[in-house]
């Protein structure tokens, strides 16, 4: 018995969240007094075993199969059931990022099992069955649901950030092992067949400054001072879903529970109400500075900085401020 | 073309998310009720294939009765026609939500034929479960990708794009497929008058739900601590600039 973790990696490239995914296994681990154990899906894989042991892996299973040319969610999931069926583990943890939900949805499929998605704290107990009581967001965030669930074996996947991906201070003994796993050829229809990359730069999750604009800009020619902004300081431009339902700009620049979780030095809300789908998104900038005609907007009361006015004037002069100080 | 897209009836809240004082459902007294705006993209893809390749495009809910209002709006831009799969309560988790969605596309595809495509939301608005699309794709025996920002159909196959670190990866799927859709991949039409109006007419087919109950148990819902702060207040208008550029010079990010 044993807490498995799915190890997340991209052509051998270990995803971080795959770190947050171990100390959570840990965590439960030790509650339930059972030893941390990996699986790492495909030969590409075969160079974490060391990382995962400093991360306290016990014990690191590998699959490995002529199909498992690249990521692939049908035939990953059937390697994670199949895992289970072979170590009828107490626990499978997993990332709560796009793969790590996916994966373990397929292998709850295909086994039959509860998937308690994106938990933000677990509490297990056994009585040869595993429960838990959890917490898990909803809404993205915004709502928090207390639940419980048991199983034979329990799949999980934790909420990204929510636990520290920090090595800990006794590393396991990262004994390899053989998981042996037959694979039908079908599985390979859903595996990636291609890829194409993107230019390399400053993104809206990464950027150490977003200039957003709401509904209150107005139109797609109104954010032009607000990019202007945006380039004085380094950062992006970011926007909110009245904005690009009305077409004025990209999806790729909505922030928020559907859109781009930010986390930059300072966020400027500009003409941006506040809903708490967008909010959910904004909410770890370690600044937020509204600009808003309507004092009493949520976004208003929320942000620890705000400007009262309109943001067609006000965005000019704080860039023309800017360029006055550097002399330009 | 054949194509079926699962929407779920959520509340759209405002600022906040009020909970009922039991702790067991969203207060929805005072709210409207939309989709996940993943599932809206999803009704666009499928409206904007039949367009492409003709065929119908059925919308399928499983809800209390008043989600009937979701099916109709989703007729207003575009679908076909609609299922209620009704339910009493307002939700059911999500492996009993999977089944009966299972078992009754197995029912229209016995009875009409089957679906090219099953079309699902990313994840639902509300439950964020990341699970019930995998889980019917996988009951009824079909491939299926998550988080698609390109879906494509040609020669039989659905090519799918999705969004990754650094880029994009593309999929084959060999149809019948599911793919779960992501906001982003279309521009959501309104519905225009003629649409609201056909969307009365569109046959709505009421079928109760069936499904063994799961495993996962809601006990309480409630909001997390909210980060409380004063506001500092600038200024008014283009006055408060210097204010402005004071404070981006004493958090460094004036370089
Ligand atoms: C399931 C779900 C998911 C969602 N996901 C997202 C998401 O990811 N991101 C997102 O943003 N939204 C999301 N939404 C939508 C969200 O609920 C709001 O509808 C949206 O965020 C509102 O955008 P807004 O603030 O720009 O517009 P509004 O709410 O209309 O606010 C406009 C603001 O601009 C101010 N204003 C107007 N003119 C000026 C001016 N000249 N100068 C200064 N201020 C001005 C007004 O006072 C007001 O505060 C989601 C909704 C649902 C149901
Ligand atoms: N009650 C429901 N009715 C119809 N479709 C649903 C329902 N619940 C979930 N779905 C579909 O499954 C997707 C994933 O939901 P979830 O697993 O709850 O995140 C949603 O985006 C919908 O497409």
């Amino acid at each position: 018995m044993s807490v498995l973790v799915l190890v997340e990696h991209d052509r051998g490239v270990l995803a971080d969240a795959t770190l947050e995914a171990m100390a959570a296994a840990r965590a439960m681990a030790s509650t339930l007094g059972a030893p941390v154990e990996a699986l790492c899906i495909s030969a590409q894989a075969d160079g974490l075993g060391g990382v995962l042991a400093a991360h306290g892996a016990a014990r690191v299973h590998h699959a490995r199969h002529a199909i498992l040319t690249d990521y692939g969610p049908e035939a990953w999931g059937e390697v994670r059931a199949q895992a289970v069926r072979a170590r009828a583990p107490a626990a499978v943890v997993a990332c709560g990022t796009g793969r790590g939900n996916e994966v373990l949805a397929q292998a709850a499929a295909r086994l039959d099992l509860p998937m308690v998605a994106i938990c933000g704290s677990v509490d297990p107990s056994r009585h040869g069955v595993t429960a838990v009581a959890v917490t898990r967001t909803r809404w993205g965030g915004s709502l928090l649901e207390d639940a419980t669930a048991s199983a034979p074996t329990m799949l999980l996947t934790v909420a990204h950030h929510a636990y520290d991906a920090a090595a800990p201070v006794a590393p396991g003994a990262g004994a390899a092992a053989e998981l042996t796993v037959t694979l039908d050829a079908s599985l390979a229809r859903s595996v990636v067949r291609g890829r194409t990359e993107r230019a390399a730069g400053v993104t809206l999750s990464t950027a150490p400054v977003v200039v957003g604009g709401g509904r209150g800009v107005g139109s797609a020619d109104g954010f032009a001072p607000l990019q202007e902004l945006a380039e004085l300081l380094g950062g992006v431009v970011g926007c909110s879903r009245a904005v690009t339902n009305n077409g004025w700009r990209n999806h790729a620049d909505q922030v928020g529970q559907t859109g781009t979780r930010i986390a930059p030095d300072v966020y400027f809300a500009c003409g941006i109400s506040g809903a708490i789908q967008h909010w959910v998104g904004a909410m770890a900038s370690k600044n937020i500075l509204a600009i808003n005609t309507d004092k009493e907007a949520n976004i208003v009361t929320k942000a620890g900085y705000a400007v009262i006015g309109d943001l067609h004037k006000v965005v000019p002069a704080i860039s023309a401020e800017i360029r006055r100080r550097r002399g330009q | 073309m054949r194509i079926c897209v699962c929407v779920k009836r959520v509340p759209a809240p405002g600022a906040r998310i009020n909970v009922t004082d039991d702790g067991l459902a969203v207060d929805t007294a005072h709210l409207g009720f939309t989709t996940s705006p993943h599932e809206e993209c999803a009704v666009e893809s499928a409206v904007q294939l039949v367009e492409a390749h003709g065929g119908t495009a059925t919308v399928l809910t499983l809800g209390p009765a008043e989600a009937e209002e979701q099916l109709r709006y989703a007729a207003s831009v575009g679908m076909t026609d609609g299922v209620l799969l009704s339910i009493a309560e307002t939700e059911w988790d999500p492996q009993r939500t999977a089944r009966a969605i299972a078992a009754a596309i197995r029912a229209i595809e016995a009875r009409d034929g089957a679906f090219d495509l099953v079309l699902f939301g990313n994840e639902s608005a509300d439950g964020c479960n990341y699970q019930v699309g995998v889980r019917v794709a996988h009951a009824l025996g079909r491939p299926m990708v998550n988080g698609a920002k390109g879906l494509e159909v040609r020669d039989g196959v659905a090519h799918v794009q999705r969004e990754v670190d650094g880029g994009r990866e593309t999929y084959e799927l060999p149809l019948p497929a599911a793919v779960g859709i992501r906001e982003g991949i279309n521009l959501p039409r309104y519905p225009t008058m003629k649409g609201r109006l056909a969307s009365k007419k569109a046959a709505v087919q009421v079928v109760a739900a069936e499904g063994d109950e799961g495993a996962q148990r809601l006990t309480r819902l409630r909001r997390p601590e909210e980060r409380s702060s004063t506001t500092v207040m600038l200024g008014q208008g283009p006055e408060a600039a210097p204010a402005v550029v004071d404070l981006l010079q004493e958090l460094g990010v004036l370089r």
